[in-house]
């Protein structure tokens, strides 16, 4: 069996939460393996991710070199192929990191690559028999992947549950010496913090949440509607904000807001992963979809197919009845 | 500045429910309503709206077959210069690094300042584009949502990260980009506009003619195949709301106030 190499994304000196996900990936690959964490950083910070890991890992390879200090995919690409042994088996997040390393990695090290894995169902032979989603997570798919010649495998945030796990003492091996001289053809320059907004949809209990479904930009105001009679706030999902129809700032999603409201009424919106992935604190989810087959019926506490565009005005004015009996 | 989008013809998300068909291993793929992939047409807009700025010509390449010359002429509506096919019986059931060994081998026959790609595809998985590169040793960056020609040398980009957050970076040419939807807004394209390239010749490109060995692209050499398609039971499900839509609001109104939803 492929050594099995897990590599960590970090961020100020702690490790993802990905880092004890591809644990239990690894696992379900081979329950005998021991896993090795590959680590690339500079400093202090380097550092405090490393000893963090040996808790976890039974080794841990860390490449210390001051081009990592921001990481830069095509620079980690060279320092990987660099150490990873032939034929290994190596596991990313599928995340914007591991998005931009992974594919060109699996080009380098000649070896299979499969992306944003949720499942992973065993090795037969010389395959790999992992699980993905197509068509927006409408249908899965099993897919067999050849490991004969190694293996780099994207995982999806969340899909592996951290396993209860005794505590390791595992070893740092540096490996910075191997990696050489490195210089890459892109160059970060900085990151632009995201903008606040009009309206903070982190701060509220009720959102109206609209997606594809709410078809045109002049429907918002049917959202806009029923979250003044429910004293609610309007978000979206991706498609929304990709249509300049609401702010950056009202959407939901791994790209977006992350969200804890007590209810979360889902309309129009099917339910990807990258949009559930931004709710959080287990709200009461109402999902309204005229697709009966969408996604988001999967997650929601309650369902209703219908057009929402007809639905919400009236649930609108049902609740303005409400709060005009309540108020009398 | 000469501009490559490689785009792809799939089943429209937005336009058909995928499902099953009762054999259970593939979707239901009569009646399916096709697109050009969502992601590749915010690239091709994105092409555009360089070439106006500093001169140029966008090219869009699929990797298919005759209905997928569709897509090619919607993008020639949209603007795009020239609209290319490659197509080869050699290359069915390629994978990923098929695809990519093939465009690469486009790429490598022309003279490109910069190759984009969308991020992912509806049924792909956010490949083609860093593979691409990495056979071509161009610089790479994905999920792109906006582009600043700084010279003829170097593009100033920005990436999507977590959070709404942007990470900017430069970038040599030619480089290859992955392009994140909400980028632009893609213009519409009218039927007056595809009928006016209804006639224009697409070049088609096979095997032999980009010098792809047929043994290293198609099925033989996926290293990844598709099993089947399946629907997963995930969790309970939500309790579907039925009866007629009084009934439904009303039950509504009261689960949406048990919840501390109407204070």
């Amino acid at each position: 069996m492929a050594r099995i190499f897990a590599y960590i994304v970090h961020k100020a000196g702690v490790a993802d939460d990905s880092a004890a996900e591809l644990l239990t990936a690894a696992s379900k690959i081979d329950s005998a393996a021991s896993l090795t964490a590959i680590v690339t950083g500079w400093g202090a910070d380097l550092d405090a991710v490393c000893s963090t890991l040996r808790a976890s890992y039974s080794e841990v390879w860390k490449i210390a070199n001051e081009a990592f200090a921001y990481p830069n995919a095509e620079l980690v690409r060279k320092a990987l192929v660099k150490v990873l042994p032939q034929g290994s088996i190596l596991l990313v997040s599928h995340e914007h990191f591991g998005i931009d390393l992974a594919p060109g990695l699996s080009i380098k090290l000649k070896s299979a690559f499969v992306s944003d894995v949720l499942g992973i169902d065993g090795v037969e032979g010389s395959h790999l028999k992992v699980v993905r989603q197509e068509f927006g997570g409408q249908v899965s798919a099993h897919v067999r992947c050849d490991i004969s010649s190694g293996a780099v495998i994207t995982i999806r945030p969340g899909a592996f549950k951290p396993l209860e796990i005794a505590p390791v003492k595992g070893s740092v091996v540096d490996m910075s010496s191997d990696v050489g001289v490195l210089a890459a053809g892109r160059r970060y320059l900085e990151t632009v913090v995201a903008e606040a907004g009009d309206v903070d949809i982190t701060k509220h209990n009720v959102l109206v949440s609209i997606g594809r479904g709410i078809q045109e930009k002049d429907n918002v105001a049917i959202a806009e509607e029923l979250a003044e009679a429910l004293g609610a706030a309007v978000s979206c999902s991706r498609p929304v904000v990709d249509a300049k129809w609401l702010e950056k700032s009202r959407q939901v999603g791994t790209s977006g807001k992350t969200v804890k409201p007590k209810v979360y009424l889902a309309c129009g919106i099917s339910g990807a992963f990258q949009h559930l992935a931004g709710i959080k604190g287990n709200p009461f989810i109402v999902a309204i979809n005229k697709n009966p087959k969408a996604p988001i019926f999967q997650v929601a506490d309650v369902g209703i197919v219908d057009d929402l565009l007809e639905f919400l005005p009236e649930f609108t004015n049902k609740v303005r009845e409400m709060r005009t009996v309540s108020a009398k | 500045m000469e501009i490559l989008v490689c785009a792809r013809r799939v089943p429209d998300t937005s336009e058909n429910e995928i499902e099953l068909n009762s054999a259970g291993n593939d979707i239901e793929r009569d009646d399916l309503v096709y697109s050009i992939n969502e992601w590749d047409n915010y690239a091709v807009e994105e092409a555009l709206q360089i070439v106006a700025r500093v001169g140029g010509n966008v090219t869009v390449v699929t990797v298919g077959g005759e209905d997928d010359e569709e897509i090619l002429r919607r993008e020639m509506a949209m603007g795009a210069t020239h609209g290319v096919l490659i197509s080869d019986d050699a290359f069915s059931g390629s994978d990923g690094r098929g695809i990519a060994t093939i465009l690469a081998a486009f790429v490598r026959k022309g003279h490109y300042d910069l190759v984009l790609t969308g991020v992912q595809a509806e049924d792909g998985g956010a490949q083609v584009g860093g593979m691409l590169a990495a056979m071509l040793d161009y610089p790479f960056a994905s999920l792109v949502n906006s582009i600043e020609v700084l010279d003829s040398k170097k593009l100033k980009i920005s990436r999507e990260i977590a959070g709404g957050n942007k990470e900017i970076s430069e970038i040599d040419l030619p480089c290859v980009l992955s392009i994140q939807t909400g980028i632009n807004e893609p213009r519409y394209v009218g039927m007056r506009g595809i009928r006016q390239v209804a006639s224009v010749p697409i070049p088609t490109f096979a095997a032999s003619d980009l010098g792809v060995d047929p043994g290293s692209v198609g099925t033989t050499a996926a290293k990844v195949k598709r099993v089947d398609y399946f629907v997963p039971a995930l969790g309970k499900g939500a309790e579907m709301l039925e009866g007629s839509r009084e009934e439904i609001i009303e039950k509504l109104v009261e689960l949406v106030a048990a919840k501390g939803g109407l204070k």
